[in-house]
C-alpha cells in the first residue's frame, strides 16, 4: 500500500483514507478507503443506512470526519467548510432537494452560476444550463411551486451552473418517471465526458444504464468494489442488498 | 441585425417601474408635505419617518436576511446616543451623523461575528439580540450622575440627554436646521435608504442574502459563506437603525434609555408584520399606520392604546399574516390579470401584462 515519495504517483481527484464518522455510539462510516480518478464515473450502492449519504456529507464538509483524512487533489478537505470545498470544485445534489424555494428557476441557477464571475459570463452560463436541462419554459416559475421531479432537475441545474469538477449526485432518479430517469441517465453520461461523477442510487436498472465501476457500502464499510457486472453478480451483494429488494 | 431580447428584461422592467414609482411618490411627499402641513404636522411626520426608517432596518434583516433580530432597538439607541454624544462634544453635526451610523454598525459587527461565526441557531439569535438590547437599556439607565459623561455630554441615566443640538448644514455649525429642514433631512434620507436597499437587493450580494434566507445549506454547497453574508446584512441593518436613531434624537431634541427598551423592539416587529414581511414598502407603511393609530388612540379614552395595538397585532397574525402590502399587491395583480384578460378577448394579439410580473411578486 505505501508508496515511497520518489515513485509517488499524481494524486487522484478524490481520496479518502480511513474516513470514519461516529455519532455517539453509532459508527455510520467506518474506516473507508476510497479513491476516485479524474473524469471517473462511480456508483455507490448499498442498503439504507449503509453510510452512503453520510459519506457524501463528509466529502462536502457538511460533516467533519471523526477520524481519517479526505483529500481533493492536493488539498486536505477533512475539516474544511462546505463553502470552501464547493469553491475547490465539488458540487452536490443532495438526497432531499436543497433548492431556493422562494426564488424563480432562473434566479436559482443565477445564484449558483454567479460566484466570482462577470455578469455577462453568469448570464451565458444561466441560459446555457437552462437550455441544456430543458428548463427554459419554466424559468420564471417559483421553484417552490414545482413538482418533485422538476425540483430535482433544478437542483442538478444549480450544481452544473457552479461549474464543479467533481459532481456528487445523491439519488438523482428518486421520484422520477421512467422517461425522466432515462433523461437523467443520458445527462449523467454526458456530464461524465468532462466531469468526475459519483452517484448514489437505489434504482438497479438506472445503475445498469450508467455504471462502469460500482462501490458497495454495507454497515459503514466498503463491501466490494469493481466492475458493474462483477459486483452485481456477487453473492454477498445479492445478500445484503439485492436479495433484500427482491424479498 | 436585431438584438435578441434579453431574457432578464421581463423581470427587470416591472421592477424598475415600481422602483421609479416608489421614489417619485417619496419625492412628492418630501416636497409636498411642507406646503400642505403646518409645523406641528410636519414634526409629527418627521417622527413617523424616523420610525419608518427603523422599521426598514428590521424589514431588511428579518424579511430579506432571514435573521431574527429581535433587539433592533439596541442599534436605534446606539445611533441616537452616538449622535447626541457626538454633537454635544463637537458642536457640528456632520461627523456625529456618521457616528450614528458607524457605531451601531461596528457593534453589530462584533455581536454578529460571535453569533454567526459561533453557529448560533436562529431562535437563539432572537434571544441574544433581545437580551443585548435589554442589557443596554439597563446599562444606560444606571448612568445618572455627573460622573457618567463622555466628554461634554452627560448621559443622564433614566432622564436621558436633553437639548440635543439639531442637525446643521454640513460643516456650518451655526446654521442649525429648523423643523422644516429636519423634515427634509429625515424624509430625504428615508428615500435615499429605500433606494440603497433596493439597489442592494438587486445586486448580486442581495440575491445571495435572499438565497441564504431561502436555503442556507444550498448556498453553502455552491460556495457562499453564509456567515459572512449574514454578518454584512446585519451590519447594514444596524447602520440604518442607527440613522433612524439619529433622526429620532433630532425629532425630539432629546433621547432617553427608552429607545433601547423592549417596547421599541416589539413595536418595530409589529410595524414589519403589519406592513408585510419580505417587502420594503410594508415596514414603512406599517410604521406610519401604527404610529398614526397610536396617536389617534391616545387622543381617546375608550380603550387603552396598548391594548388596541395588541389587538391589531393579533388580528393581523391571525387574519392577514402576510401583511398589508403583499395582500394589496396580490389584489392589484389579480385585478390586473382579470382586466387584461377582458382586453385580451377584445384584442387577441395584445400582450398579457400580468404574466411579466410573476417574478416580481416577492419584492
Amino acid at each position: 500500500m505505501s508508496v515511497s515519495p520518489a515513485t509517488k504517483p499524481v494524486r487522484p481527484l478524490l481520496e479518502a483514507k480511513g474516513a470514519t464518522m461516529r455519532f455517539g455510539g453509532v459508527t455510520a462510516v467506518n474506516a473507508v478507503d476510497f479513491v476516485l480518478g479524474e473524469v471517473e464515473l462511480r456508483c455507490l450502492i448499498g442498503p439504507n443506512g449503509a453510510g452512503k449519504s453520510t459519506f457524501f456529507k463528509m466529502l462536502t464538509g457538511q460533516l467533519t470526519a471523526s477520524a481519517g483524512r479526505i483529500h481533493f487533489r492536493d488539498t486536505d478537505i477533512t475539516a474544511a467548510h462546505p463553502h470552501e470545498i464547493a469553491r475547490l470544485g465539488v458540487g452536490i445534489k443532495t438526497q432531499v432537494p436543497n433548492v431556493f424555494n422562494g426564488l424563480s428557476v432562473r434566479e436559482n441557477v443565477f445564484v449558483a452560476a454567479g460566484r466570482k464571475k462577470s455578469l455577462a459570463r453568469t448570464r451565458a452560463i444561466v441560459e446555457e444550463t437552462l437550455t441544456r436541462l430543458k428548463l427554459t419554459e419554466i424559468a420564471t416559475r417559483l421553484v417552490g411551486q414545482l413538482a418533485h421531479g422538476q425540483r430535482q432537475w433544478i437542483e442538478i441545474a444549480t450544481v452544473l451552473a457552479q461549474e464543479p469538477e467533481l459532481i456528487l449526485l445523491d439519488e438523482p432518479a428518486a421520484g422520477m418517471t421512467k422517461e425522466e430517469v432515462e433523461r437523467t441517465a443520458a445527462l449523467i453520461r454526458e456530464i461524465n465526458r468532462t466531469h468526475a461523477v459519483i452517484v448514489v442510487e437505489h434504482d438497479m436498472p438506472f445503475i445498469r444504464m450508467i455504471a462502469k465501476t460500482v462501490t458497495v457500502f454495507n454497515q459503514g464499510r466498503i463491501l466490494i468494489e469493481g466492475d458493474v457486472d462483477t459486483v452485481l453478480s456477487d453473492t454477498r451483494v445479492r445478500d445484503v442488498y439485492l436479495g433484500k429488494q427482491a424479498a | 441585425m436585431t438584438r435578441p431580447p434579453s431574457p432578464l428584461r421581463a423581470l427587470v422592467r416591472p421592477a424598475s417601474l415600481s422602483f421609479l414609482a416608489m421614489v417619485a411618490s417619496g419625492l412628492v411627499i418630501l416636497f409636498g408635505a411642507p406646503h400642505v402641513l403646518d409645523t406641528f404636522g410636519l414634526v409629527q411626520m418627521t417622527g413617523f419617518t424616523a420610525m419608518a426608517m427603523f422599521a426598514l432596518s428590521q424589514g431588511f434583516i428579518w424579511g430579506y436576511g432571514g435573521v431574527m433580530s429581535f433587539g433592533q432597538a439596541a442599534f436605534l439607541g446606539l445611533g441616537g446616543y452616538a449622535y447626541a454624544v457626538g454633537v454635544l462634544n463637537m458642536g457640528d453635526s456632520t461627523v456625529p451623523v456618521f457616528l450614528a451610523i458607524a457605531v451601531p454598525m461596528l457593534f453589530a459587527g462584533l455581536l454578529g461575528y460571535f453569533m454567526f461565526y459561533g453557529r448560533i441557531s436562529d431562535a437563539y439569535i432572537g434571544v441574544i439580540t433581545l437580551t443585548v438590547s435589554v442589557i443596554l437599556f439597563q446599562l444606560v439607565n444606571t448612568t445618572s450622575g455627573s460622573q457618567y459623561r463622555i466628554g461634554e455630554a452627560e448621559l443622564g441615566g433614566f432622564n436621558g440627554i436633553p437639548a440635543i443640538p439639531a442637525l446643521n448644514l454640513p460643516g456650518d455649525a451655526g446654521n442649525q436646521l429648523d423643523p422644516e429642514g429636519i423634515w427634509y433631512a429625515a424624509m430625504g434620507s428615508l428615500v435615499v435608504v429605500y433606494m440603497f436597499l433596493r439597489a442592494i437587493l438587486a445586486s448580486r450580494f442581495g440575491r445571495v442574502v435572499v438565497a441564504i434566507r431561502e436555503n442556507e445549506t444550498r448556498a453553502q454547497l455552491i460556495g457562499y459563506d453564509p456567515r459572512l453574508y449574514k454578518l454584512l446584512a446585519f451590519m447594514i441593518s444596524a447602520g440604518i437603525a442607527g440613522l433612524a436613531g439619529c433622526l429620532f434624537a433630532n425629532w425630539g431634541g432629546f433621547i432617553s434609555p427608552t429607545v433601547f427598551g423592549l417596547t421599541m423592539s416589539a413595536q418595530v416587529i409589529i410595524f414589519v408584520l403589519v406592513g408585510g414581511l419580505g417587502t420594503l414598502l410594508g415596514p414603512i407603511l406599517g410604521a406610519v399606520l401604527i404610529q398614526w393609530l397610536t396617536i389617534e388612540a391616545g387622543a381617546q379614552n375608550v380603550i387603552d392604546s396598548n391594548l388596541g395595538l395588541g389587538a391589531i397585532l393579533v388580528t393581523f397574525v391571525l387574519l392577514i399574516p402576510q401583511g398589508l402590502v403583499p395582500v394589496a399587491r396580490n389584489l392589484v395583480l389579480r385585478l390586473g390579470t382579470a382586466l387584461s384578460g377582458r382586453r385580451m378577448r377584445a384584442k387577441p394579439l395584445g400582450p398579457a401584462p400580468g404574466t411579466a410580473l410573476a417574478g416580481e411578486v416577492r419584492r
